[in-house]
């Protein structure tokens, strides 16, 4: 019997969405007021999802202890009070979108969580929008 | 007496770093805040104005009309920017939440008419923080 469990953690940070093989122009047309260049920024609200099963011992599918440890040693360290775009090494040249954010965030988590399990994250970049990966 | 509030939200980059200090005081009191490259916040803006009725329309104020004069006087000027950078009433003050509280109090009585009563602006910084500001 499979059953999901689900840790959220928050982060503050800012960014902008420019591509910068395009001209300004392009960028504006493209991404609008996310390419204004002095940076914007969210409270992104980080849903983790693990799925599997109920370990008999423990009567867990995975202690969320250990689960908000990780998210905040790998994640939460990484992006909080950062510009995504400056500060981090993830969005040197990737574009800091919330779906590019969700895949590094689950690239990052992946290796720390027993592979039995199975990993989804959910990322609210304002509380209208959100992304999920893997799909 | 009612009391008539809009919601609306926007988003911004933003750092506490007062100039008069050295970056080793600025970390001290206002820690990851003070980040030199910025970070970010889905705010959260309730504006509520009071009075009576009018008899004619029911309406304390044209609800439509005061979200136009939010969006144009305050939201053009904030959404998607960098407070400390791109925004004119915040010019030389310490872009806390309850600063822009204030700033926003005071863009919005040059726009509003003489026979609105401004009576509450609420400022959500995060889901957790907010700041009112009632003149």
């Amino acid at each position: 019997m499979k059953v999901s469990v689900f840790r959220k953690e928050n982060f503050n940070a800012a960014h902008r969405l420019y591509n910068p093989a395009w001209s300004d122009d392009v960028n504006n047309d493209v991404f609008g007021k996310c390419a204004l260049p002095n940076y914007h920024g969210h409270n992104y609200e980080l849903q983790v999802k693990v799925t599997g099963e109920i370990d008999e011992a423990t009567g867990y599918v995975m202690d969320m202890k250990v689960l908000s440890e990780l998210i905040q040693q790998f994640i939460i360290e990484r992006f909080d009070h950062k510009n995504l775009n400056l500060d981090t090494e993830e969005f040197k040249t990737l574009n800091p979108t919330a779906e590019n954010i969700a895949v590094v965030i689950y690239n990052l988590l992946r290796p720390q969580i027993d592979k039995k399990v199975e990993l989804q994250v959910r990322l609210y970049e304002t509380p209208r929008n959100f992304v999920e990966y893997p799909v | 007496m009612i009391y008539l509030t809009r919601i609306e939200h926007f988003n911004a980059a933003h750092k506490l770093f007062n100039p008069d200090w050295d970056f080793q005081k600025n970390e001290e009191v206002f820690g990851k805040c003070a980040n030199d490259n910025w970070h970010g916040h889905n705010y959260e803006l309730y504006v509520t104005v009071k009075g009576e009725p009018n008899p004619d329309t029911g309406f304390v104020f044209d609800v439509k009309k005061l979200g136009e004069i939010i969006r144009d006087q305050v939201l053009e000027k904030i959404d998607h920017r960098n407070l400390n950078v791109d925004v004119d009433f915040m010019k030389g003050l310490m872009c806390s939440t309850e600063n822009l509280a204030i700033g926003i109090w005071n863009e919005l009585k040059k726009y509003l008419p003489q026979e609105v009563v401004l009576h509450c602006i609420k400022l959500y910084e995060t889901p957790k923080i907010y700041v009112e500001y009632f003149g």
